[in-house]
């Protein structure tokens, strides 16, 4: 009897991961399909065919059939998706590498620093979480304007004359990418950098190292499991970013989430913006695979 | 004939030899972390080709000076001398010396083969020297086949000799190993031990090794540098350090040793006379001449004192009689707790050289421990 239980226990344990999947992801992502293959219309929902249950099973089927491709065809033929869904992994890999070159470091020094202050340190790395993301990019805003605190400060103190312009630049894209997603490039290239045994680098020492050889030949490649989970937790959120771009870019900055935004807010036009976002799904999907591959690799090793 | 203590290894006593220089010379180096003291103004000479182990529990300073010789910490004073150049400053990765660490730290990332040949790779050893030079250390340490290998593909044994490999890769002329049996079990840490000295015979190489083992270091080393609370406490070769300790604290800390505390009546003649706390006349052979009445103790190893059940001729002097209090029969030899009359307990072992007694000895048998003259060390308090 208390076999029996404990089996269903386990077997609860494991449904309710999956259940979050299918009722979270699966099912909204076959709903978003199936939007992304009909047409658009004025009415409410705005697009055809919607099923309906009273035509029995032979009039879902003719639904079925009057499903088609037409958007993801319409997607190819006008240009502007094509820049956009470039110009949106132009500015995640430029973000991510610039995340990279700065969590980098913060890792390693979190990393070395004696062990009673490591908590704290990492406390501050968590803490802008606690305010919500759309106010800290709001504040940027305050910060990067013409009049902003940024330009006030530079005058005040002589570097410049005339206030720089780069609130709705992609420099502020980047700015705002960078500080949003720095934590996610810095938690796991620190759980690497931290677990690492120190006798490695006097080993490698000790062989004849300098203190920067060693870091090049032992510590980076071993931390490069953190390293690409770190980019790609910044990379696939930054692809799809709509809150950044809207508020820091220009009118003149492409990216795939506020052309989804539009077709789907201004344009009402759902089954062109379903269509938008599976083709991102399907962008993304291909670095996520190269992740699972990359940590299977590195749990395989025992690191 | 002259009398020698314990069996000849080799003909090998630099130390002894007055003219011979020592290869590396700590001179009162005294090493701080904070308050703690962990090397406390230190010196001792080793010499080329000397295997030479540094003895002592957790905490002595045995490892930080061990790292000391390595670079890796900088005496807070004192100097570290090798083959005459001041090693003060110089980097670790500019000393002709490599290190077997404990936990081996063998790179993950890299093959067996990568691992060895690294230290190569830095030095710029054109590649096909490197290669050469790999495959005569798989050969040395008999893993051909493990070339390839991943260090998390190997077993413990296996990669305690991917180290070892590792760090006489580059030919240094001394190598440092930091507990290098620790991790492995008891039967291959035994064979292990006589590889290690054999191949530093081979080699030619000077090896310094740290120990809290004291079998390992009697096992292996030329001589023992028996450490306690950042000094060197006796600095001598297994056989002085077990036969002849300089301390109580040498005398208990290595092997097993029955400790008679006394005072001096008597000392003329190379002889000493004793008398224990407990009332039982000693009289020990002695180069030194202590005071009478001074305060002194004579160590006694176990195998050193006979069981009968008769009196021996010498008695009382070097005997007294008590009672058997516990047995413990070890396969190869027996060791008796005997319990004197004055509550003292002595142990005494007695080798089984054969494999059926007549007439055992058993518990609460009353019984008599006697010692020759020359059984002992007497040791000023």
């Amino acid at each position: 009897m208390a076999k029996l239980s404990s089996a269903l226990a386990s077997r609860l344990v494991i449904i309710v991961p999956y259940a979050w999947l299918l009722f979270f992801f699966l099912i909204p992502f076959f709903i978003v399909l199936r939007i992304s293959l009909s047409q658009t219309t004025v009415a409410m929902p705005p697009y055809t065919p919607v099923f309906d249950l009273a035509g029995g099973l032979a009039g879902i089927l003719d639904k079925v059939r009057e499903f088609s491709v037409d958007n993801y065809v319409w997607l190819t033929e006008d240009a502007l998706y094509f820049n956009a869904y470039v110009s949106s992994l132009v500015i995640a890999s430029i973000s991510t590498i610039l995340t990279l070159l700065i969590g980098y470091p913060i890792a390693y020094g979190m990393a070395k620093a004696p062990p009673a202050i490591r908590p704290t340190l990492l406390m501050m790395v968590i803490l802008p979480f606690w305010t919500s993301f759309l106010i800290r990019v709001y504040a940027w805003i305050a910060i990067l304007k013409p009049e902003g605190l940024l330009n006030q400060f530079l005058i005040a103190i002589g570097v410049i004359d005339q206030p720089l312009i780069i609130l709705n630049t992609n420099s502020a894209i980047y700015i705002g990418i960078v500080y949003s997603y720095l934590p996610f490039m810095v938690l796991p290239i620190y759980s690497a950098l931290e677990k690492m045994d120190h006798s490695l680098i006097e080993a490698a020492q000790d062989l004849g190292c300098t203190p920067i050889r060693a870091f090049w030949r032992v510590t980076f490649p071993l931390s490069l499991p953190g390293v690409v989970a770190g980019c790609l937790l910044v990379f696939i959120p930054a692809v799809g970013e709509f809150v950044i771009p809207d508020l820091l870019g220009g009118s003149e900055t492409l990216m795939i989430g506020k052309t989804l935004w539009s077709e789907f807010n201004s344009n009402r036009d759902w089954p062109v913006s379903s269509a938008v976002a599976i083709i991102l799904l399907m962008i993304l999907v291909v670095p996520i695979v190269y992740f699972q591959n990359v940590q299977a690799k590195a749990d395989s090793e025992g690191r | 004939m002259m009398k020698s203590l314990g069996s000849i290894r080799r003909s090998f006593a630099p130390w002894a030899d007055p003219a011979s220089k020592p290869f590396i010379s700590v001179r009162n180096v005294t090493k701080k972390f904070g308050d703690f003291t962990a090397v406390d103004d230190l010196s001792l000479n080793i010499y080329t080709r000397e295997f030479f182990a540094l003895l002592g529990a957790s905490g002595c300073g045995k490892s930080t000076l061990l790292r000391m010789l390595a670079g890796f910490e900088q005496p807070t004073s004192g100097e570290i001398i090798l083959d005459g150049q001041n090693l003060a400053g110089i980097p670790p990765y500019r000393r002709p010396v490599n290190m077997m660490f404990q936990s081996y730290a063998l790179f993950p990332h890299m093959t067996v083969e990568n691992n060895i040949a690294f230290g190569l790779k830095q030095d710029g050893m054109p590649k096909a020297d490197i290669a050469e030079r790999v495959a005569q250390m798989l050969k040395l340490v008999k893993l051909e086949k493990f070339s390839q290998r991943k260090p998390h593909q190997l077993s413990g044994g296996q990669r305690q000799r991917v180290a070892l490999a590792r760090s006489l890769a580059k030919r240094p002329k001394v190598l440092l190993l930091d507990e290098p049996l620790g991790a492995l079990d008891k039967k291959l840490r035994e064979e292990t031990q006589f590889e290690l000295m054999d191949l530093q015979q081979e080699l030619g190489l000077t090896f310094v090794i740290v120990t809290h083992d004291q079998e390992e270091a009697m096992t292996m080393a030329d001589r023992i540098a028996v450490m306690s609370h950042g000094k060197v406490v006796q600095v001598a070769t297994p056989a002085e350090i077990y036969e002849a300790p300089n301390s109580r604290f040498v005398a208990d800390f290595i092997g097993d040793v029955n400790l008679f505390d006394g005072t001096v009546t008597s000392a003329e003649g190379g002889s000493v006379r004793i008398e224990t706390t407990g009332g039982i006349p000693l009289r020990m052979a002695s180069a030194e001449k202590p005071a009478n009445g001074a305060k002194a103790a004579v160590a006694i190893r176990p195998e050193k004192i006979r069981i009968s059940r008769q009196p021996p001729a010498h008695a009382p002097i070097n005997a007294a009689e008590g009672e058997i209090w516990d047995i413990g029969y070890l396969g190869d030899m027996t060791v008796f707790h005997v319990r004197l009359k004055d509550g003292k307990v002595v142990k005494a072992s007695a080798l089984n050289a054969v494999r059926a007694v007549e007439d055992p000895l058993g518990y609460d048998q009353q019984v008599w421990v006697s010692f020759g003259e020359d059984a002992g060390v007497v040791l000023k308090d």
